[in-house]
């Protein structure tokens, strides 16, 4: 089936088979590897990226349910070249170690703050029920989002 | 005197930008000219005959480019073990074959039974789906205890009893049993530490390559140690030379021990490589991380702790029969015996120590080191049993552990511990963390707290852990005694570039660790350089000359004291050229702060002027190479022996019997540290862990030998509101016996962290009138509530 998705600002027509799931489209064909596969029951969060504006698991997706949308994914985050507050806040806070986790979590981040400018610590632990990270018990995540939230 | 720029500072970390923008480069991310993909067609049976496999329909579905069967690499090797263990009668354990595909009887749930390569992925597994096999189910056994017993389902027919191995450490059994007859007080318990699954976030994921031009393998894996996985697979299954293969451990997504392994896949994608002369990638599922990734813990436990009248403890004896799973896995045989018995000394004087380990086989997935790896299930014996007795002789947890813990050592002054459980340790202020470790917590007002909070209904409890571990692994001779079949050095070569910057390449691998960042604290300042002029080159066997990679808290103790050999080598080259240049004696030269002086003058040189001449030397010492290039292996002479204290206070919910873990402190002494927000993080990350084995995690397997919940939706991982903030504090003590002074700090955090929790619930649960001894681990509302009626 062919689907038109703008993915970081750039338009892309594709011709994917029916039951490809919108992460192995990033990952496969637009060769945008920082959204990673890190389950197969929408339960890890590493696959999150925001879709028209909402943050979503793209592995829980079809490739053809985000036909004629707008695609975010961590490599779309920074703007000119200058890193998004969140991801500033990450290495500012040691938010991250081995890195698997983190773009889901810095996408997630992302839709939380746009909602919630100012979070509280709960609320910061409880929009990121749906992301595992199993480096950091994470502590320094919260602080990371809570240096973003200053900062925006 | 060079001064510190860096060491001992919280600098932010060089490696996170590729991984905040998305520009990591894990194994799964990487994609090869022609590569080809692999799918596995599995056992839905813990036992069984595999009697026939057709594999006709799938062999011609669209894609397809070849199928493996047990019968196609019956004449290739399985993976080895690692570790000898010796039965008590001096016999060898048990090794029985691990091979790359099953071809007669399966042994677990998910033994791999063919292996279809496919043009895409998805082709891949529909022919995996398509291909049959024809089962003859059999009866089996998960559980280690039962195992044992007469007339048990066999593992493996020629392995009697399913018993790998028993073992025994400590004094002998009669001299314990004659101490504990004597103990004026018995505390004793019986449990299961329960079997835990890793799941590094990044599942495990392997490209094998042959290049036929050159006779070339190369294989990219998901691994902590690129050039054991080399070793290992060149040596022991493949047969292949190992200088025509190269290993490559791109960016890796967390390992916890589980990517130390020599695993079956990696040798299987390289074997089909050079058959089908393609590249071949495979990547396992989550569900395929749940059932095949080498598990954790799995120990069956009666222990028992002796005290005198006073609370001194007189003796402890501990049985254990320890699951291995199915197959020997890499360390498998070490972990509940060298790894563990050997940790039963704990902090404390205990004068008489048996410990007596089974190692046992069962119809489940291998058993082997997960974050700790022994010595969490040693200190929770130890933890757990101190509490308990505490609470059965009406004595404070704290004084207890105060009146028994080894006196202050800096082995140095005074000599290192010799333990009753064959270790020496090195350096230890025990009373120290404690102290600071009651004092952050405020513990001398925790009993009225606690009084006060019942009052409204509120069940609070506090649970304290002293631990000690053994990392920094390990010395070689020492291991080989008891085992080992390798060395366990570490190399690091310093090169430095004509220009004066350095590239440094280490044999450690980092997988979340900041090896980039920390060792190039390390190098900058005993150099006296910046760090920006520092890169630091790991994870290819290529680049990197050898290395024994990252695990058991050795990066910076044992790979760290390696580059610092180097660097020793650099600055005594570069004073010989110093001196030379200067017209002064090499003696006569000291090196600070990055410049090579002759003492008590002003006349000196730089650190890049040295490099320099060393690439251009013209004016040159007669009798000295050119270039400014060490590498050195670096065994170490002991383990090193982190220690601490942590506390958690736990608030149970009466109703649901939810626990909610309202604070954890922690105070680490993990040695000298170079970066203190990094070994935070470590500690973070491992209490989380601990937490989540005391509180969420296990497996659960059937009857059956079915893993019940092999998903994130079944098997319960901490999340971000399931933790409080962490509290940590320091102290440090030290290495006495390697240059950096550091201990380690991977592993304390889960070693500590499990019974403090486990404690503070059975301490809040005596506060309510409930006298449990013990409740099964993870401890769930139910298991909670039901203990409180």
């Amino acid at each position: 089936m062919k689907i038109n998705v703008k993915v970081n600002g750039t338009a892309h027509s594709h011709d994917v088979e029916p039951r490809t799931l919108l992460v192995h489209y990033l990952r496969d064909t637009l060769r945008l590897t920082g959204t990673h596969v890190g389950c197969d029951t929408s339960g890890c969060g590493a696959c999150t990226i925001h879709l028209d504006g909402k943050a979503v698991k793209s592995c829980t997706l079809l490739a053809v349910q985000a036909d004629g949308c707008e695609v975010t994914t961590i490599e779309g985050l920074a703007t000119n070249g200058n890193l998004h507050p969140l991801q500033e806040g990450f290495h500012q806070e040691h938010g991250l170690q081995c890195g698997f986790c983190t773009p889901g979590m810095i996408m997630t981040a992302a839709d939380l703050l746009k909602h919630n400018p100012k979070p509280s610590e709960a609320e910061i632990r409880h929009a990121l029920e749906g992301n595992i990270c199993r480096c950091t018990g994470y502590h320094n995540i919260v602080k990371s989002i809570q240096y973003a939230s200053e900062k925006m | 005197m060079t001064a510190t720029k860096y060491i001992g500072k919280s600098i932010k970390r060089v490696e996170d930008k590729r991984f905040i923008t998305g520009k990591a480069n894990y194994t799964d991310d990487i994609v090869l000219p022609g590569m080809t993909y692999g799918a596995f067609v599995r056992s839905p049976y813990a036992n069984a005959k595999v009697k026939k496999v057709d594999i006709s329909k799938a062999k011609v579905m669209p894609g397809v480019i070849a199928i493996y069967t047990g019968a196609d690499v019956a004449a290739v090797n399985g993976v080895p073990c690692g570790w000898q263990v010796n039965f008590k009668n001096g016999a060898t354990m048990k090794e029985p074959k691990h091979p790359l595909l099953v071809a007669d009887r399966t042994k677990h749930v998910g033994d791999p039974v063919a292996f279809v390569i496919a043009e895409s992925r998805a082709e891949a597994k529909d022919a995996a789906e398509a291909v049959t096999v024809d089962f003859e189910k059999l009866s089996c056994v998960t559980d280690p205890a039962e195992a044992v017993k007469p007339g048990a389902p066999l593992v493996h027919d020629d392995v009697p009893n399913n018993i790998c191995f028993d073992w025994e450490l400590g004094n002998p059994k009669s001299e314990v049993d004659a101490a504990m007859s004597k103990a004026s007080h018995v505390t004793t318990l019986e449990f299961t530490n329960q079997r835990l699954v890793p799941n590094a976030m990044e599942p495990r994921s392997y490209i094998g390559s042959y290049d036929p031009i050159n006779d070339k393998y190369t294989l990219y894996t998901s691994t902590q140690n690129p050039h054991l996985i080399r070793l290992l697979m060149c040596a022991f299954v493949l047969g292949l030379p190992e200088h025509k293969v190269r290993v490559v451990g791109p960016d890796v997504g967390g390992g916890f021990g589980s990517k130390i392994y020599h695993y079956t896949e990696e040798a299987l994608v390289t074997w089909c490589s050079n058959k089908i002369g393609r590249p071949i990638k495979w990547t396992a599922e989550r569900t395929e991380s749940f059932l095949l990734d080498a598990h954790g813990r799995d120990h069956r436990t009666k222990a028992e702790m002796g005290f005198d009248k006073d609370g001194k403890i007189v003796a402890l004896r501990v049985k254990t029969h320890a699951n291995l799973g199915a197959y020997l896995s890499t360390f498998a045989s070490c972990v509940p015996t060298y790894l563990h018995g050997t940790l039963l000394q704990g902090l404390y004087t205990t004068p008489k120590i048996n410990v007596d380990v089974t190692g046992v086989f069962t119809h489940t997935n291998a058993v082997d080191a997960y974050r700790g790896a022994g010595r969490p299930e040693a200190t929770y014996i130890l933890e757990r049993l101190l509490d308990l007795g505490a609470l059965e002789m009406g004595k404070d947890p704290a004084e207890l552990r105060q009146m028994n813990f080894i006196p202050p050592f800096d082995g140095v002054k005074q000599p290192g511990y010799q333990t009753q459980v064959a270790l020496q340790y090195d350096s230890g202020n025990y009373e120290g963390v404690l102290k600071k470790g009651l004092e952050a917590f405020n513990y001398k007002d925790f009993r009225k707290r606690q009084k006060e909070a019942a009052k409204s209904g509120k069940i609070l409890g506090v649970g304290i852990s002293t631990y000690i571990e053994a990392c920094g692994i390990a010395p070689s001779a020492v291991v080989g005694s008891l085992g080992a079949r390798a060395g366990l050095y570490e190399v690091g070569q310093v090169r430095v570039q004509p220009t004066g910057k350095v590239s440094v390449y280490t044999g450690s691998h980092s997988h979340g660790q900041g090896h980039e960042t920390t060792f190039s604290q390390l190098v900058a300042d005993r150099l006296g350089i910046a760090m920006e002029d520092v890169e630091i080159i790991h994870g290819d066997s290529e680049s990197v000359a050898f290395g024994m990679g990252t695990y058991g808290s050795r990066s910076l103790a044992v790979g760290g004291s390696a580059i610092v050999k180097s660097i020793d080598k650099i600055i005594e080259k570069g004073k010989k050229i110093a001196a030379h240049k200067l017209e002064a004696s090499a003696d006569d030269i000291d090196f600070a702060d990055g410049r090579f002086t002759i003492k008590g003058t002003s006349k000196s040189l730089g650190f890049g002027d040295i490099a320099l001449t060393a690439y251009v030397p013209h004016v040159y010492p007669k009798d000295l190479e050119p270039g400014l290039d060490f590498s050195s292996f670096y065994d170490p002479a002991n383990f090193t022996y982190p220690f601490g204290c942590h506390i958690a206070e736990v608030e149970i919910d009466t109703e649901t019997g939810k626990v909610t873990l309202r604070r954890f402190v922690a105070v680490d002494d993990v040695g000298t540290v170079i970066n203190p927000m990094i070994v935070e993080g470590q500690i973070h990350g491992g209490v989380a862990q601990g937490v989540g084995q005391a509180l969420f995690e296990g497996t659960i397997y059937d009857e059956e030998g079915n893993l019940t919940n092999p998903s994130f939706m079944d098997y319960c991982m901490p999340r971000a509101d399931d933790l409080p903030m962490f509290e940590t504090g320091s102290q440090v003590t030290p290495c006495p016996h390697n240059p950096i002074g550091a201990k380690g700090a991977g592993e304390a955090g889960c070693i500590g962290s499990t019974p403090a929790v486990v404690n503070a619930v059975i301490d809040a649960l005596w506060s309510a009138g409930k006298k449990v001894k013990d409740i099964h681990m993870p401890l769930t509302p139910e298991r909670v509530w039901s203990a409180l009626q």
